[in-house]
């Protein structure tokens, strides 16, 4: 399926085959490592970022597209919403239906907790559920939480928030035990020791899988327990506000896609699980994201007067796909370089060492397309650089593709490409916002009954998270807002139901001079065609 | 995208729309003007969100597949089955044995596999569906783990099944039975958890957390690595 120009490239590549793999190529220093960041990594780039004129991080600088949601008006105008009638009180609401949510959702059950999970697309639709590679914890002879502690804290450039990363660390093993005892079909040795692989940016071998559907047997595995225990579960019903007392959270109000009408639910606690931000296209780049990934969590929290941290950047992930058109910025798993397909350039030759962490890798793809021109150019104008994966069945024996990536395989397969023959085509694709909501090692925010986990808070990864470490973090902190949520829920009754925060964030939007067309949380993105949204007619 | 591309037609509900060939079947859809809220999630082949079926006019075939992955073609007729519902029995795993019986009791419905292949052939993961089922059906919980490994529960196969069986719910049963009890456990886990929550790395963390960022530095660059063949 590839033309010509391609062809000659790869047969490129074949060549050089032989001596790259004895070729030794040797970790960048700290020093050539930021100086590589710095002039082709995206979140360096001029003009990324602009200063917050309004609410909790007003007067720092964070990323236009997410600058965008928070200087906006609420999709309910505040001093005429009735929130009078309540649909639903419960001790702790879930908000959010991946794996952090889901978890939440079993462990403040098991704590006692009344629970509702809502979700804005079905039970499941998230990027745990995409996330292949795997999930780190240090639980091998040769590893200690201390070695995956400076991991963590070495790849997001040592501002990692270091009770975060502890709590990280300290409960990953826990996590593994848990997810195990729930049923995950992890890869294991005949005698139940687990299989683990390095990953970008680890210095042991602990990246934990479940073949190459990591995130899909996990997220599976969660959504068949929480139905197995009855947690009341309502799909399609995204909070687009959270209500208040006096500054303390006290449920949400729920908006149903499909009837259009609203709902308002009293909870003791809220946890928010709502995932990342990659549909908003950052700088126009694609991503590797689920089609729900729209930020809505932060909106709603910054709102109501949560704190961000680290907004600043985004992660891009080295291996999107490139070509063939029909799957660009999908991801091509970072288990292919920790099976040993090297990255490889027009003229065939190696240019970065294949496990620097992912914004180094990103960097150096676009410094090799963008300035060195030694990129690939495909039909329709994207320009990628050649994964070498039929290293991995050289490596490690003919079939092993087809037995350790077998989504990988399948995804290409689709498009008549056979990875474990050819190479694949890859450019850096939005993948995940490192920076969050501000919590603690509790999982709360600074808003009292608020909690958050998974990708929509911020801190433990810093400014660069590890491969392996986001599904961690979401059975961690997912399991920590479980159960630090329904603990709390014992101990205090129901708080009134105001839209106060939302008055207040609208005076400051005024005062700011903001226009009231823009509005937020966008909740779903929008990938008809100008045309015909021009031709429209709201009846 | 370029502009020369050639437009085909399509039939999305019946309803003819002409969009440029090459995209797959949902990106179509958009670029005919449909906004999705239901059937589409993660548009990348592993939600199971977006199963279609669709025929050529002139064709009795009815072919399927996830609408993220499949391309469009010329008169294609296509739905999308957002939803499908499936019987999902509740159970506590921690109770349960790793036997046909369990799996019966459960789902007694599987007893009337008629062995058809009509689950195989319209599953859009290409995973050997029936084969799965007949494993099931004799208590053989490690194959039928193992073959529905890639299974990502788009609800094809339950759809067209003349026995009404909801095959991917078997299929999470069987993996989540044969991954609770019947893999080895791994013991060097639990190990490290109790020797954590020993306190035995205390020290240790207590340490990395107070340094400051020249030191961690140091220690980060100087951490050795464990090679790749080990």
């Amino acid at each position: 399926m590839y033309t010509q120009d391609m062809i000659d490239s790869i047969n490129r590549l074949e060549q050089t085959r032989s001596r790259r793999m004895k070729q030794e190529l040797s970790l960048l220093t700290v020093e050539d490592k930021y100086d590589l960041l710095n002039k082709f990594h995206p979140d360096y780039k001029k003009g990324t970022l602009r200063v917050l004129k309004i609410g909790p991080n007003k007067g720092e600088r964070v990323i236009n597209e997410i600058a965008n949601l928070f200087e906006a008006y609420s999709q309910i105008d505040p001093n005429n919403f009735d929130i009078s009638e309540i649909d639903c009180s419960v001790d702790v609401l879930v908000i959010g239906g991946g794996g952090a949510g889901a978890s939440a959702a079993l462990i403040a059950q098991e704590n006692g907790a009344n629970v509702l999970l809502a979700t804005k697309l079905r039970f499941g639709d998230s990027n745990t559920m995409m996330a292949q590679g795997g999930i780190q914890a240090a639980d091998k002879l040769n590893d200690s939480p201390a070695r995956h502690y400076l991991d963590v804290i070495g790849g997001g450039g040592f501002d990692n928030t270091p009770e975060l990363v502890n709590a990280l660390v300290r409960n990953a093993p826990e996590a593994i035990v848990w997810l195990e005892d729930l049923g995950v079909m992890f890869d294991k040795e005949s005698d139940g020791t687990m299989i683990t692989i390095h990953g970008g940016g680890t210095s042991r071998k602990r990246m934990h899988s479940a073949r190459d559907y990591t995130g899909g047997e996990i997220m599976k595995t969660l959504r068949d327990e929480v139905k197995n225990r009855n947690i009341d579960i309502i799909e399609f019903s995204p909070a687009i506000e959270l209500l208040t007392d006096e500054g303390k959270c006290t449920g949400a109000v729920l908006y149903n896609l499909e009837t259009e009408e609203y709902f308002v639910v009293r909870a003791k606690t809220t946890i928010l699980a709502t995932g990342g931000a990659g549909r908003l296209h950052v700088q126009d780049f694609p991503t590797s994201n689920h089609y729900g990934a729209t930020a809505d969590g932060l909106v709603i929290a910054y709102r109501a007067g949560a704190p961000v941290i680290f907004m600043d950047n985004i992660q891009y992930h080295p291996t999107g796909a490139a070509y063939p058109e029909q799957i660009v910025g999908l991801l091509v798993t970072e288990k292919c370089r920790g099976l040993g397909a090297q990255l490889v350039n027009n003229d065939g030759d190696r240019f970065i060492y294949e496990l620097e962490t992912r914004d180094v890798e990103s960097a150096a793809i676009i410094r090799e397309c963008e300035e060195r021109n030694k990129g690939i150019r495909t039909p329709t104008g994207i320009l990628g650089v050649w994964l070498d994966t039929p290293m991995i069945d050289i490596i490690h024996g003919k079939g092993t593709i087809q037995k350790k990536l077998p989504a990988m395989y399948r995804q290409y397969q689709r498009f008549d490409i056979d990875m474990s023959k050819e190479p694949l085509l890859v450019y850096p694709t939005q993948h995940f916002q490192n920076g969050g909501i501000m919590v603690n090692e509790k999982a709360e925010t600074k808003v009292a009954n608020l909690y958050g986990a998974g990708e929509v808070e911020g801190g433990v990864h810093g400014r660069n998270r590890l491969m392996g470490n986001s599904l961690l973090e979401c059975i961690v902190f997912g399991r920590k807002a479980g159960k630090n949520a329904a603990l709390k829920a014992k101990e205090i009754g129901y708080g009134k139901l105001t839209l106060q925060h939302v008055k207040r964030y609208h005076l400051e939007l005024n005062q700011a001079n903001i226009s009231q067309n823009i509005m937020s949380p966008m909740l779903l993105p929008d990938y008809r065609r100008k045309e015909t949204i021009a031709r429209m007619i709201d009846i | 995208m370029s502009n020369d591309k050639k437009m085909i037609s399509i039939y999305i509900t019946g309803k003819k729309y002409l969009v440029p060939n090459g995209l797959t079947i949902m990106k179509a859809m958009e670029y005919a003007g449909y906004r999705y809220i239901r059937g589409c999630g993660c548009r990348g082949g592993f939600c199971g969100g977006c199963g279609t079926v669709y025929r050529f006019k002139d064709d009795y075939k009815l072919q399927s597949g996830l609408a993220c992955q499949t391309v469009v073609e010329e008169n294609m007729y296509l739905v999308q089955i957002p939803f499908f519902p499936a019987n999902k029995t509740e159970y506590n795993l921690d109770e349960l044995k790793p036997t046909g019986g369990t799996l019966l009791k459960l789902y007694p419905e599987l007893a009337r596999c008629v062995s058809c292949n009509t689950c195989t052939k319209v599953c859009p993961q290409d995973i050997e569906v029936m084969d799965y089922m007949q494993a099931a059906l004799k208590g053989d919980i490690t194959t039928a783990a193992d073959i529905s490994f890639d299974c990502i529960m788009c609800g094809l196969c339950a759809a067209r099944c003349p026995a009404e069986i909801v095959q991917y719910n078997i299929a999470i049963l069987c993996r989540r039975l044969y991954g609770k009890h019947m893999a080895s456990k791994a013991e060097h886990v639990k190990k490290r958890v109790a020797e954590i929550s020993e306190g035995k790395f205390d020290e240790e963390l207590k340490n990395l957390m107070k340094s400051d960022n020249k030191t961690l530095r140091k220690l980060y660059s100087e951490r050795d690595i464990e090679p790749e063949e080990s």
